[in-house]
């Protein structure tokens, strides 16, 4: 499945591929079934998507006694940040968006290194440690986290990380995804430039950081907003790692929030709204890396 | 073992000279061997190591602290006779049956609509239906929480205008498990939808002028080109799919916590409470590893079955 362009970026407009379909046909009726009828079923789905986030986000901006007082408006009839403001008050909203913060940049950045070394590593060379390494790395995908929550906990309090960060940070790093999204990237980098380089006399890390690097930057941009995307919504590792609420992460607060006997709906919805904040700004940003069938490498391979 | 390298092998890189090191690792050893070292380490502490404790465990009492007992296989027999777990274990396979379909559908239907040459938007529609990627499960479990409330809901208040009573939502166990099955096709359409899209742009378009010159309708075109066409890709998205709600946890806990009461309890929830609440680290270790097997069978079965049938479908 490997394409022959060196360059992912070049694949990454991964509009719907042109079609030689424009046989001239009679007007009217088939104007009708050839333009509005994918066209309407096309928006009915986004209409059915949309409105969920759109019915949270408005209701979000109405205060306290509209929420529930019937009859219900689509707009709110009195726009109010109140919930906003309540969150901040209320809860310790920035503490815990400075957890998720640091846990989500960390490991995104370890993440993103390591399964580059490693991915190229498993692509460039040749040995039995690597056969050996790559398997298990397969094997991996197999074994899911939940299947070892209670000895994982058990690893993480023996070496001391329980209620802090980097018990959260640190199990998390390597991905079978990330991985293999690398491995699959560098495979397609002929072997010319690397025996090039080595005949120019530069060292493998030289190799490594100075050529190959900067060529898989599409790939590792990919892989850093998939990867922040994961830690930031993370939920179960940091239930069970994390027990003092000054160490919560967003999502842990937000779960806290929800499971109350009496849920605060004013302060629950803006505080949603509010945690989906960084993830969608970087989603727009970046909008082109993630949506680009790359992150497809690691998963077809 | 990997630790003792770790410490070694940098201090080597750095001080020996390139001559030695060849002589010593051949030719590029050492330089796979620093590129993957931490990944390994890393592999064999969060990986490998609670792997075969977990195993261990599951044949212990052991509760989280103090000396682990040899029981043998009497935590597997227990399970045998748990009716809780079969509940949990059961709710959690007919969760999969119901979502998977319809998630499959969803996300199938969003890459089509997509794909469509002649429909306008579709930049726009290609970002808003990726939104949903980026919330959260929480989030997307409080969202569908807030749309399908019992007595504030947007969907009763709508019941309510068209003369209906209001649907018990929250309190009947298998609406409950509705809202929780809608919630995560709409969750995990996203994703599903970039595996569909770029299969169906791997169809090749000659497929589709033929049939059209021969006068197939849409409906005939999607039915026998598009679909076995795109088969590899619906075995896969099945696949990930089954195997993801097989392990829903976190949306479910902010949708209705498993309720009402335990009846919505699904298999990852019944493991985090035996085996954090009520810490009975052994017993909860010994359903993660039936919780394993059944992965690994429908992993099996689905991988058999798409052999078997080849392109049929």
């Amino acid at each position: 499945m490997v394409t022959t362009s060196t360059t992912p970026a070049s694949s990454t407009k991964s509009t719907p591929a042109p079609s030689g379909t424009r046989i001239p046909r009679r007007r009217g009726a088939g104007l009708w079934r050839r333009n509005v009828l994918p066209t309407t079923f096309l928006w009915v789905l986004v209409l059915l998507m949309a409105f969920p986030l759109l019915w949270f986000l408005l209701s979000s901006f109405k205060p306290g006694s509209e929420l529930f007082s019937y009859p219900l408006s689509f707009l709110p009839r009195d726009w109010t940040l109140g919930g906003y403001v309540d969150a901040f008050d209320r809860v310790d909203f920035l503490r815990y968006l400075r957890n998720s913060t640091i846990v989500a940049t960390v490991t995104t950045a370890l993440t993103v290194f390591l399964c580059a070394t490693t991915g190229y590593a498993l692509a460039k060379y040749r040995n039995p440690w690597l056969s050996v390494l790559g398997l298990c790395i397969l094997s991996m995908t197999m074994l899911p986290g939940e299947v070892i929550l209670n000895p994982l906990f058990i690893v993480i309090r023996d070496l001391g990380l329980y209620n802090s960060l980097l018990g959260v940070i640190v199990p998390t790093v390597v991905t079978p995804t990330g991985v293999f999204m690398f491995r699959q990237f560098f495979l397609s980098v002929p072997d010319e430039l690397l025996q090039a380089a080595r005949i120019d006399g530069a060292s493998e890390y030289r190799i490594f950081f100075g050529i190959m690097m900067p060529l898989a930057r599409p790939i590792a941009l990919t892989l850093a907003i998939i990867s922040f995307q994961w830690r930031w919504n993370d939920y179960i590792l940091p239930l069970i790692v994390l027990g003092d609420p000054k160490n919560y992460t967003l999502q842990i607060a937000l779960r806290s929030l929800v499971g109350a006997d009496n849920i605060n709906w004013s302060v629950l919805l803006a505080a949603s709204v509010l945690s989906m904040l960084p993830l969608v700004v970087l989603y727009l940003v970046f909008q082109r890396y993630i949506t680009s069938s790359n992150i497809n490498a690691g998963l077809k391979d | 073992m990997s630790t003792t390298l770790t410490t070694d092998a940098p201090a080597q890189a750095g001080a020996s000279p390139p001559k030695r090191r060849k002589r010593r690792f051949g030719r590029h050893r050492l330089a796979p061997f620093l590129f993957t070292v931490l990944t390994a380490a890393l592999f064999a502490l969060f990986f490998v190591g609670p792997g075969v404790l977990g195993l261990s465990y599951s044949l212990t009492d052991y509760r989280g602290w103090g000396d682990a007992e040899f029981v043998g296989l009497a935590n597997y027999a227990e399970l045998l006779r748990d009716e809780s777990f079969y509940g949990a274990l059961g709710r959690t396979l007919v969760y999969a049956l119901f979502s998977v379909p319809l998630a499959y559908c969803l996300s199938l239907s969003m890459a089509v609509a997509l794909n469509a040459v002649r429909s306008k938007g579709k930049t726009a529609a290609r970002i808003i239906f990726f939104l949903p990627w980026l919330v959260s499960p929480i989030v997307t479990g409080v969202i569908w929480r807030w749309m399908f409330g019992e007595s504030f809901g947007f969907i009763n208040y709508l019941i309510r205008l068209v003369g209906g009573g209001g649907l018990p939502w929250s309190s009947d166990a298998d609406l409950s498990l509705a809202v929780v099955i809608l919630a995560s096709a709409w969750g995990g359409a996203a994703f599903n939808m970039l595996l569909f899209i770029a299969a169906l742009n791997n169809v090749p378009q000659s497929y589709y002028e033929a049939a059209r010159l021969d006068g197939a309708n849409a409906w005939q075109l999607f039915r026998n080109i598009t679909l076995p066409s795109i088969a590899p890709t619906s075995v896969l998205v099945i696949l990930l799919t089954t195997l993801g709600q097989m392990k829903e946890f976190a949306m479910i806990q902010a949708l209705n916590g498993g309720g009402p009461g335990t009846q919505n309890r699904l298999i990852v929830q019944y493991i985090y409470e035996t085996g954090f609440e009520r810490s009975q680290i052994g017993y909860a270790s010994a359903a993660s590893m039936v919780l394993l097997v059944v992965l690994m069978i429908i992993a099996i079965i689905q991988l058999w079955v798409s052999k078997r049938s080849g392109n049929a479908w």
